[in-house]
């Protein structure tokens, strides 16, 4: 019970970090380190499945902002990146407190109606789930990969032009 | 076989990169056999069973779980005759070897993502495919240059992850109220009237609308459209939206909605709405692309709408026209490269007389827009004809009537469009203008020419598709 509330923590401040911070790379590592840990989460629930499906989609949509991003900002310079940062902090001071107050809500509301999961085959075994069941999804995520990495290549050549 | 059209396109990528720097300028011609390939797959699979000898292991050996019928060897013929077009635009428009290069690349990364879309009978899997097709294409259209390119890309990230959203929301509640999330698994949540596979299916569905472009959540494909690279245009006017939203619909009134009504009505009304919006809008409009634009959102408001009619003849209906639309279109924007690349220019108000100094152009643009408008003998009245006759049998005849109109007002914005680019005393700042390269004419020529063998063959076409069940 203590890791599994040391991970929920940990989550949350990862996706605080992810959106509150105001460099690229670092708001990327915020995302990923808080789809994993939602992903160890969902396994350490036995939803393997949906566990599978966070990782998949999370891969995907770390090159996806990734690229979006690289291609449609500029630098800033240091005093826009200084009135960024406090205008953001201004912005998102409420959030950590507003998030804890709903977890703390929703640990008292039971759901009114009884929602029975149908687990899956295969369900349980994350070998299984990744290789035998959505191995045709681990397969489109990795196009998306490289898909991001010619976007990389494609959009970084072009912006080096540009500036030429 | 269906293994090889997911594997091939993508070794092919990684193996161009092995090619020394000065023997890429073969990348286009390489993904341009490719995809003649995948053409010629499309007809394979239906005519014939062939031995691929050592290749068919490699296909069996990661067991994906695809399945082809009549509408994925659709959208695998349209894929590869588009991509074919897109890559002969590209090799006249685009400036330096490498962008061509590049771009061949992204088109191969976006021909996996299509053929996945086509094959796939999961839904997860479906929306990962989108996703890879989503992210090729906002490449595509964010390497263009020009003012309009960070409006058009962002605007096409933004509710592509929108879309994202509502169809992963979606699955969480097939998951939760079916346990499952193929097509099978949602067809038997819905069949039991569960209200949370009803909701997850609205979710879904709204997802596929933003894909799609459907009224009201078109705004993105307009400045997508006109802020692309002319090949970009052809490739996504061709067959990227109609694979990503437009098919992933047909699948879905297919194989898990099969004419229920919730669902049936929400097509019909999105559909109709679809084609009356978009056809008004493309009469306003004074740049070339962007009209074309607004036609195709009109467009794929028909295949929407004949999916909410009488269930088989819908889909042929839905089948023939998404063929015709996407032949046609991808055409109309090949003719568009060919004009921006000899005027510079896509704005109508500043054409005028080019018929005379563009004779090709002129006829072949000619031949796609009244195909287009549903004008006979051409490919395009056949598939309004069976749009049509199929919601007549649904008993829907105030759909019908919409359907006939908005093609009047098609046929009126097509004839505008002629009548300020093409017809007319030629003005003075065009005199020397001349007909575009013969690279740039073939592919328009080509689309031409399928359009019209396909409306004065139709009786034979037919024949082949209904024996097909498609």
């Amino acid at each position: 019970m203590i890791w599994f509330t040391l991970l929920l923590v940990v989550l949350v401040l990862a996706a605080l970090w992810a959106s509150m911070t105001t460099t690229l790379l670092r708001s990327t590592l915020g995302l990923a380190l808080a789809s994993a840990l939602l992903s160890v989460v969902m396994f350490s629930m036995g939803a393997t499945l949906a566990a599978v499906m966070e990782l998949s989609v999370c891969a995907g949509l770390i090159s996806v902002v990734l690229v979006s991003v690289a291609s449609l900002t500029r630098p800033r310079s240091i005093q826009e990146e200084l009135a960024s940062r406090r205008s953001r902090l201004r912005r998102i001071w409420p959030l950590p407190l507003v998030l804890i107050a709903a977890g703390v809500a929703l640990s008292f509301v039971h759901a009114p109606v009884d929602i029975v999961l149908h687990l899956p085959k295969g369900d349980g075994d994350v070998r299984t789930v990744l290789w035998s069941l959505r191995q045709l999804d681990l397969f489109g995520q990795i196009l998306i990969l490289l898909a991001g990495a010619l976007g990389v290549l494609v959009l970084f050549r072009k912006e080096a032009k540009d500036d030429d | 076989m269906s293994d090889l059209l997911l594997l091939v396109p993508f070794v092919a990528v990684v193996l161009l990169y092995l090619l020394p720097k000065r023997a890429r300028t073969a990348g286009l011609w390489i993904a341009f056999g490719i995809l003649a390939l995948e053409t010629a797959a499309a007809f394979i699979d239906r005519f014939a069973t062939i031995d691929f000898g050592l290749l068919a292991p490699l296909g069996k050996l990661l067991g994906f779980h695809l399945a082809t019928d009549g509408l994925s060897e659709l959208v695998i013929l349209c894929t590869g005759l588009v991509g074919m077009a897109a890559l002969l635009v590209a090799r006249r428009t685009l400036e330096d070897e490498n962008e061509k290069f590049l771009f061949a690349n992204l088109v191969l990364v976006a021909v996996v993502g299509i053929n996945g879309i086509a094959m796939v009978r999961d839904l997860f899997s479906l929306y990962v495919f989108v996703e890879v097709t989503a992210v090729a294409t906002f490449i595509l259209i964010a390497a263009g240059r020009g003012d309009h390119v960070f409006e058009g890309a962002w605007k096409y990230i933004f509710l592509s992850v929108v879309a994202s959203v509502l169809m992963l929301t979606s699955l969480g509640f097939f998951l939760l109220s079916t346990g499952g999330i193929t097509l099978d698994a949602a067809r038997t949540g819905l069949a039991a009237n569960a209200p949370l596979a009803w909701i997850a299916m609205a979710l879904f569905l709204c997802g596929l609308f933003v894909k799609g472009a459907m009224v009201p959540f078109h705004g993105w494909l307009a400045d997508a459209y006109t802020a692309a690279p002319a090949p970009v245009s052809v490739f996504m006017a061709g067959i990227v939206t109609k694979a990503s939203g437009i098919f992933a619909l047909m699948r879905i009134a297919q194989s898990t909605l099969g004419g229920a009504t919730p669902g049936r009505e929400i097509l019909l009304v999105v559909g109709a709405v679809t084609i009356v919006v978009g056809a008004f809008l493309s009469l306003t409009q004074t740049n070339f692309k962007r009209m074309l634009a607004y036609s195709s959102i009109s467009q794929m408001g028909y295949i929407v709408l004949a999916l909410g009619g009488d269930l088989r003849l819908g889909i042929l209906a839905a089948g023939l026209h998404f063929f015709n639309h996407a032949i046609s279109k991808s055409q109309l924007f090949a003719n568009a490269a060919a004009i921006e690349k000899q005027l510079g220019t896509l704005d109508m108000d500043e054409m005028g007389g080019l018929g005379a100094r563009m004779p090709v152009t002129a006829g072949t643009s000619a031949v796609a827009s009244l195909s287009i408008a549903g004008l006979p003998p051409l490919a395009g009245f056949w598939s309004k004809l069976l749009i049509v006759l199929a919601l007549w049998n649904a008993k829907e005849y105030a759909f019908a009537a919409v359907a006939i109109l908005a093609s009047l007002v098609t046929l009126a914005y097509f004839l505008s469009l002629q009548r300020r680019v093409f017809f007319g005393k030629p003005l003075e700042k065009w005199a020397g203008a001349r007909e575009a390269s013969v690279g740039l004419l073939v592919p328009a020529v080509a689309l031409a020419l399928i359009t019209i063998a396909l409306g004065v063959g139709f009786p034979f076409a037919l024949k082949i598709l209904m024996g097909g069940g498609a």
